[in-house]
């Protein structure tokens, strides 16, 4: 069994698979596991509940293999993985695909330049190492990572001059009374609002334009029809969570309204491909765990075990319904491109040029958008959004790989 | 915590750095914002932190267009930015 994925979800799927037996191979693209949500601060001991579930996988049975990621799907239940400029393929009898979420960008005029981020972008940057005592920040977008990261950078040291996010005062606090049923969500929530107290917040207020000349200087943004200007030297911008699904599609894995269909055991439409996490469906941490965990069970064929998790995960997929309901984008928002702005930034493609095209083929045939590294994963949501393009259709190779990597078929034998 | 340090060059310049810092951390904490340059020449930097854009791609030990933020730093690790050969 293959686990794609080493953040909370693929390692509950691994442990709850291996403690019942079965062979393990856990596979992510960073050099250490935890994903985004567990990434540790350097020189410190990773969260304790990450600790506690990375000793789980301590067994004979769990193999881990770091820096490698899926390239290409050879054949049949074969995986071609990238490892430093290499691969190698891999044989599978099931596969986890825990593949986690990305920020979604919105481009707006200046968002290109140097030391503009996404939000948890700038928290992974700062816990691997990038020091931000006293700095100046502004932290803009939607979704609760805006707090989580305003609360770690303040932390650190970083001065957090503003927190702007996008959403109504009044989804929010309906967002809020939500938690409210949630003991340990409560708990957490009030956690964090003391340690963000005494920064500004604004809502329905977003960014309008970053200026600086070979790296950000000061951002604009704009609340209620008025504009001003923060000086600051780091902008983390990201509007909530896309879902990472290009492994799911490229299975062929049936996809319902941009999210990994899956049935009460996190099976897909593909035999013996199974999905936990947020490709199912942006829903935090808890039901991550729970998910990973009923899927691995599943792939280990303890079908009772694995039923005996539904309510659970039922109890914990409100808070998917409620980030959903909550954090959806203003229409002001797409009106904060000019003709000039960079949509695509692998090809520089700017909003006028991509907005004269009926439709996302046509403006990846003509400009190249959507075809450069990042294959789309930075600008397609945002073009999504803009002009409502769908932005299916993967091709691989998943990641770039070079012609050395893609020729390589070592036909090396995976773990069950 | 005594201070695990590695000692890496980025654009021919020595920084030291804790064990376990990532190149692009480290790349920013030396002073460097401009890791490549776009297809118009703009300078770029990391966006998304987590190897999906590709903003943060640089030289390291001679390989190009490696994605910093999932490289940690090692001893004696040659980083170049903005290389032209793209």
């Amino acid at each position: 069994m293959i686990v794609v994925g080493g953040g909370p979800a693929g390692i509950a799927a691994a442990s709850a698979a291996a403690d019942s037996g079965q062979s393990v191979l856990l596979i992510d693209r960073r050099p250490r596991l935890g994903g985004n949500v567990w990434h540790a601060t350097v020189g410190e001991r990773p969260p304790p509940e990450a600790s506690t579930a990375l000793q789980q996988l301590d067994r004979p049975n769990v193999q881990v293999a770091c820096e490698t990621e899926v390239l290409d799907l050879p054949r049949p239940a074969t995986l071609l993985v990238g490892f430093r400029g290499t691969a190698r393929e891999l044989r599978y009898g099931a596969l986890v695909l825990a593949t986690g979420a990305r920020e979604r960008f919105l481009p707006f005029p200046g968002w290109t330049l140097p030391n503009v981020t996404g939000v948890g972008a700038l928290q992974l940057l700062a816990k691997a190492g990038l020091p931000v005592r006293g700095r100046s920040i502004v932290i803009a977008g939607s979704g609760p990572l805006l707090f989580a990261a305003a609360a770690y950078l303040r932390e650190a040291g970083g001065d957090v001059r503003l927190i702007a996010e996008q959403c109504s005062r009044m989804r929010l606090w309906r967002f809020a009374a939500g938690l409210a049923r949630d003991g340990r969500r409560l708990r957490q929530a009030w956690d964090l609002r003391r340690q963000v107290s005494r920064i500004p917040f604004r809502t329905g207020c977003w960014p309008v334009r970053a200026e600086g000349t070979e790296k950000l200087e000061r951002v604009v943004l704009r609340k209620d029809g008025r504009e001003w200007t923060e000086k600051c030297e780091l902008l983390a911008c990201g509007f909530h969570l896309t879902p990472n699904t290009e492994l799911a599609e490229l299975l062929g894995c049936r996809l319902a309204d941009g999210l990994v269909a899956v049935d009460e055991y996190q099976r897909t439409s593909v035999p013996h491909v199974y999905c936990a996490g947020e490709p199912v469906g942006i829903g935090g941490l808890q039901l991550a765990q729970v998910e990973g965990t009923i899927a691995g069970l599943a792939c280990a064929g303890r079908l009772d075990q694995a039923r005996g998790l539904i309510r659970e995960r039922g109890r914990l997929a409100g808070f998917r319904i409620a980030l959903a309901r909550t954090f959806d984008l203003a229409p002001q928002l797409r009106e904060v491109a000019t003709q000039d702005t960079i949509v695509c930034r692998c090809e520089d493609v700017s909003a006028g040029r991509l907005a004269s095209f009926d439709s996302g083929r046509e403006a990846r045939l003509q400009t190249r958008c959507g075809m450069g590294r990042c294959q789309g994963r930075i600008c397609g949501p945002a073009a999504e959004f803009l002009w409502g393009w769908n932005p299916r259709g993967v091709r691989p190779p998943v990641v770039p790989a070079t012609v050395g990597q893609l020729a390589l078929a070592s036909g090396l034998q995976g773990a069950g | 915590m005594t201070a695990d340090l590695v000692s890496v060059s980025i654009d021919g310049a020595p920084v030291r750095v804790p064990r376990g810092t990532s190149v692009a951390a480290a790349i920013l904490a030396s002073g460097t914002t401009r890791f490549r340059d776009s297809v118009s020449g703009k300078p770029r930097g990391p966006l998304c932190g987590m190897g999906l854009c590709f903003e943060c791609i640089v030289t390291v030990n001679a390989q190009p267009r490696v994605r910093s933020c999932l490289i940690e730093c090692a001893d004696d690790m040659e980083v170049h930015t903005h290389d032209s050969a793209r």
